[in-house]
C-alpha cells in the first residue's frame, strides 16, 4: 500500500501520560498527513505537544507516556502496530530524528567516527569498518565537515559542528523522513541561520521529507512548504507557509504571530495575548484556546471545534463554520 | 540630555584558567579565558542600553561586574560619578538597593519552598526598609502594579504553583521592591515562551515608566531589542565593536559583524531571503582570542592589516561608534 503523495499520514493520534494527579493528555486527537518531500514546519509553545508528537512518530516516548489511540501510516504500514523487530528496521534507515541539544545527543567517549560505524553496523551486517569510515568520510563532506575529523571527540567540536555531525549520523542510512526536533535552539543566531541553510541544500540533495519541530516562526518561515500550529494537544491550525503568515485564521495563529519580533517590520509595539497554555490534565471544555480566545462564542466554550477548511488551511475553529 | 547614571571604564575580566596542580606546577605561562577586555561605555539616567551578543561574547560577565558580584580584573564602574570599588561593605549593601538584577531562570531564582509574598518582601526586610504588615501591604501594592492580581490570593503561592509568565512577574516584582534605580536584566525573557515573551517586554517598558528606571538590558537576541532598546551596544569575544543609538545602528550597521548579526536573525516572512551568505565558522575561544581584530577569521571583508591591527572604537558622530578601521577610515 505505497501511497504516491503522503509519506506519513497520522490519523486521530493520542498520546497520553498518566501521572499521580491524572492523566496528561499530550496529544488529543491529532489528524495530519504529510507530503512527499515537503517540510512541514510544526510549531506551538512548549508542552503544546509538538516534540511529543514527533516522538510518537518514531514510538519514542519515555513511559509512563503511550500512545493511546490513532494510527501512524507510514507507507501503508501503521507504526503504532510494530513490533520492535519493524521498529528497529524503521529507525534510523527509514525515518531518523535530530534532536535539541547535540552534546547530549553524542557519546563523549567515543569518537565522531565510531558513532557513525556503530550506526552503520547496526542496520547493515557484514560492513567493513574501511567501508563505513569511506560512507562516512562522503557524509561529512557534503556537511562542509572535513574527513579527517571523524578521529575526533564531540567535546573537541563546536555546537554547531556537533549538530551537523547530528544530521550526518540521521543521513548516512539515506533515510526519506526526518524529523527534527528543535534543531537550532542549542545554537548561536549566525550558526542557527548558517545550519538552517545547510538543511535547506540537504532536503534536495537527499530527497528529505522533514518535519521541522521549533518554537521559532522565524525559522520555520524560511523553509517550511506548509506550517502547522498546535495548541494543548491538538492542531489549531494547517496551511501553506506563506498563507500562513499572510493570512492567519485561527485566532491562536494570528495571535502568535502578531506577538514575535519581525526585525523587517516597522511595527513599533508587541502585541501580548492573555492568559496562559491550558492544564492537560484538565483542559478546558469545548475548544482548548477558549479561555484565551478573543472572539469566544458560547459554543467554544461547550464542543469541540470540529476542522473546516478555508483558504487552503484548514482550522479547528467555530468561526469558520 | 539626561546626566549619566552609570559609567563603565575599560573594563576587563580574565579568568585563570583551572588545570591540575602538576599543570599549574610545570606550566610556562598562566592562560586565562578573556571573557571582557576593555569595554567602555555609559547608561544616563531613564535610558535602555541593550547589550546584545553571543554565548561567551562576555555580556552577562560585563552586568556582574556592574552589579559588583564580580570584581573585575582591571577597569572600573562609576554609580552616580562614584567609583563603586570604593564603596564599603556596609555601603555596598545601602547600593544594592539601588542595583538589582532580574536573571533569565525564573525558576532557578526562587526558592521552590519560599511562598512569592515572602520572596518579594524579602529584600525589604533584608535592607530593612519595612517589616510585618508594612512589608506586606509594599509588596502586595507591588504585585497589583506588575501584574500579579489578585496580589492577596497569590501571596501565599509557590513558585510551582504559578506559570512561567507568572514567575518571571515575581522575579521583577522582588527586584522592584526596594526601589531601585537601576536594574540589569539578564535575558529576561529567554527562557519563555512566545506568547509570554511579549507579556515580560511590555511590563518592563511600563515599569520603566512607573518608575523611572535606567535598564542595562542583556540579550543575544537583536530583535527583541528593537521593542525597548534606546542605544545598544554589540560584543564580540570580549569586546564591543560597535555601539549607537539603536535606530541608527539598525539603519547603518557598520562592523562587519553587526551587519551579519541582523542578516542573520529569522524573519517570519517567507518571501524574505537574506541577501548575503553567513560567515563560515563560530565565535572562536577567549581563551586565545585571534590576533588584530577579533572577527576577522569570519569577516566578509577581512583584509591582511586586520589581523596585525587592534581595532578601536571610532567615533562616527551622534554617538555611534564602531571598531572597525576599514569601514570607519
Amino acid at each position: 500500500m505505497y501511497d504516491e503523495e503522503h509519506i506519513l499520514r497520522i490519523e486521530d493520534l493520542k498520546v497520553e501520560f498518566p501521572i499521580s494527579i491524572g492523566t496528561v493528555r499530550a496529544v488529543n486527537g491529532v489528524d495530519l498527513e504529510l507530503v512527499r518531500g515537503e517540510v512541514m514546519g510544526l510549531v506551538g509553545e512548549s508542552g503544546c505537544g509538538k516534540s511529543t508528537l514527533g516522538f510518537s512518530i518514531l514510538r519514542l516516548l519515555r513511559p509512563p507516556g503511550r500512545i493511546s489511540g490513532g494510527r501512524i501510516i507510514y507507507n501503508g504500514h501503521d507504526i503504532v502496530q510494530m513490533g520492535q523487530e519493524e521498529l528497529l528496521a524503521l529507525r534510523g534507515s527509514k525515518i531518523a530524528m535530530i534532536f535539541q541539544d547535540p552534546l547530549t545527543s553524542l557519546n563523549p567517549l567515543f569518537s565522531i567516527g565510531e558513532h557513525f560505524v556503530e550506526t552503520l553496523r547496526a542496520h547493515e551486517k557484514g560492513i567493513s569498518k574501511k567501508d563505513a569510515l569511506e560512507r562516512s568520510e562522503k557524509v561529512l563532506e557534503s556537511l562542509g565537515i572535513a574527513g579527517e575529523r571523524l578521529r575526533e571527540y564531540p567535546h573537541q567540536m563546536s555546537g554547531g559542528m556537533r549538530q551537523r555531525i547530528m544530521i550526518g549520523l540521521a543521513l548516512i542510512l539515506n533515510p526519506d523522513l526526518l524529523i527534527a526536533d528543535e534543531p537550532t535552539t542549542a545554537l548561536d543566531v549566525i550558526v542557527e541561520a548558517q545550519f538552517l541553510d545547510l538543511l535547506d541544500d540537504l532536503r534536495k540533495q537527499y530527497n528529505l521529507t522533514i518535519i521541522l519541530i521549533t518554537h521559532n516562526l522565524g525559522n520555520v518561515a524560511q523553509l517550511a512548504d506548509r506550517i502547522t500550529v498546535m495548541y494543548g494537544g491538538t492542531i489549531a491550525e494547517v496551511g501553506p507557509a506563506q498563507s500562513i503568515f499572510d493570512e492567519p485564521l485561527h485566532p491562536y495563529t494570528q495571535g502568535l504571530l502578531a506577538s514575535i519580533p519581525n526585525i523587517k517590520l516597522d511595527q513599533p509595539e508587541l502585541k501580548t495575548m492573555p492568559g496562559s497554555p491550558p492544564d492537560l490534565v484538565d483542559p478546558p471544555a469545548g475548544c482548548v484556546f477558549h479561555p484565551r480566545c478573543p472572539y469566544v462564542m458560547d459554543i467554544c466554550t461547550k464542543e469541540r471545534p470540529p476542522v473546516f477548511a478555508r483558504n487552503g488551511h484548514r482550522m479547528s475553529c467555530w468561526l469558520y463554520r | 540630555m539626561s546626566e549619566e547614571l552609570i559609567r563603565v571604564e575599560n573594563l576587563t575580566m580574565h579568568f585563570p584558567l583551572q588545570k591540575g596542580l602538576l599543570a599549574n606546577v610545570f606550566a610556562k605561562e598562566k592562560r586565562f579565558v578573556h571573557a571582557v577586555d576593555g569595554v567602555s561605555f555609559n547608561i544616563r539616567k531613564g535610558e535602555v542600553l541593550g547589550l546584545v551578543g553571543e554565548s561567551g561574547s562576555g555580556k552577562t560577565t560585563t552586568g556582574r561586574m556592574i552589579l559588583r558580584l564580580l570584581e573585575p580584573t582591571s577597569g572600573d564602574v562609576f554609580y552616580r560619578g562614584r567609583s563603586i570599588t570604593s564603596y564599603t561593605g556596609h555601603e555596598m549593601e545601602g547600593l544594592r538597593e539601588k542595583m538589582q538584577v532580574i536573571f533569565q531562570d525564573p525558576y532557578a531564582s526562587l526558592s521552590p519552598r519560599m511562598p512569592i509574598g515572602k520572596a518579594i518582601s524579602h529584600p525589604l526586610r533584608i535592607h530593612d526598609l519595612a517589616h510585618g504588615a508594612q512589608a506586606r501591604e509594599l509588596t502586595l501594592a507591588m504585585m497589583e502594579k506588575v501584574g500579579l492580581s489578585p496580589a492577596a490570593f497569590l501571596y501565599r503561592k509557590y513558585p510551582h504553583q504559578l506559570s512561567g509568565g507568572q514567575r518571571q512577574r515575581v522575579v521583577i516584582a522582588r527586584a522592584l521592591v526596594t526601589s531601585p534605580d537601576f536594574v540589569v536584566a539578564d535575558e529576561p525573557i529567554a527562557m519563555a515562551d512566545v506568547s509570554v515573551r511579549a507579556m515580560i517586554l511590555e511590563l518592563m517598558i511600563r515599569c520603566r515608566e512607573m518608575f523611572d528606571l535606567t535598564y542595562l538590558f542583556i540579550t543575544h537576541d537583536l530583535a527583541t531589542c528593537k521593542y525597548i532598546c534606546d542605544r545598544i551596544a554589540i560584543m564580540y569575544l570580549g569586546k564591543i565593536v560597535e555601539i549607537g543609538p539603536l535606530k541608527e545602528v539598525f539603519a547603518n550597521p557598520v562592523h562587519p559583524y553587526t551587519a551579519t548579526l541582523l542578516e542573520a536573525i529569522p524573519v517570519p516572512d517567507p518571501r524574505y531571503r537574506r541577501t548575503h551568505p553567513m560567515p563560515k565558522g563560530e565565535i572562536p575561544s577567549p581563551i586565545n582570542p585571534p590576533p588584530g581584530c577579533a572577527f576577522h577569521p569570519r569577516c566578509p571583508l577581512a583584509e591582511p592589516s586586520c589581523r596585525l591591527n587592534e581595532q578601536h572604537l571610532v567615533d562616527l558622530g551622534s554617538g555611534h561608534k564602531a571598531a572597525c578601521s576599514l569601514k570607519t577610515l
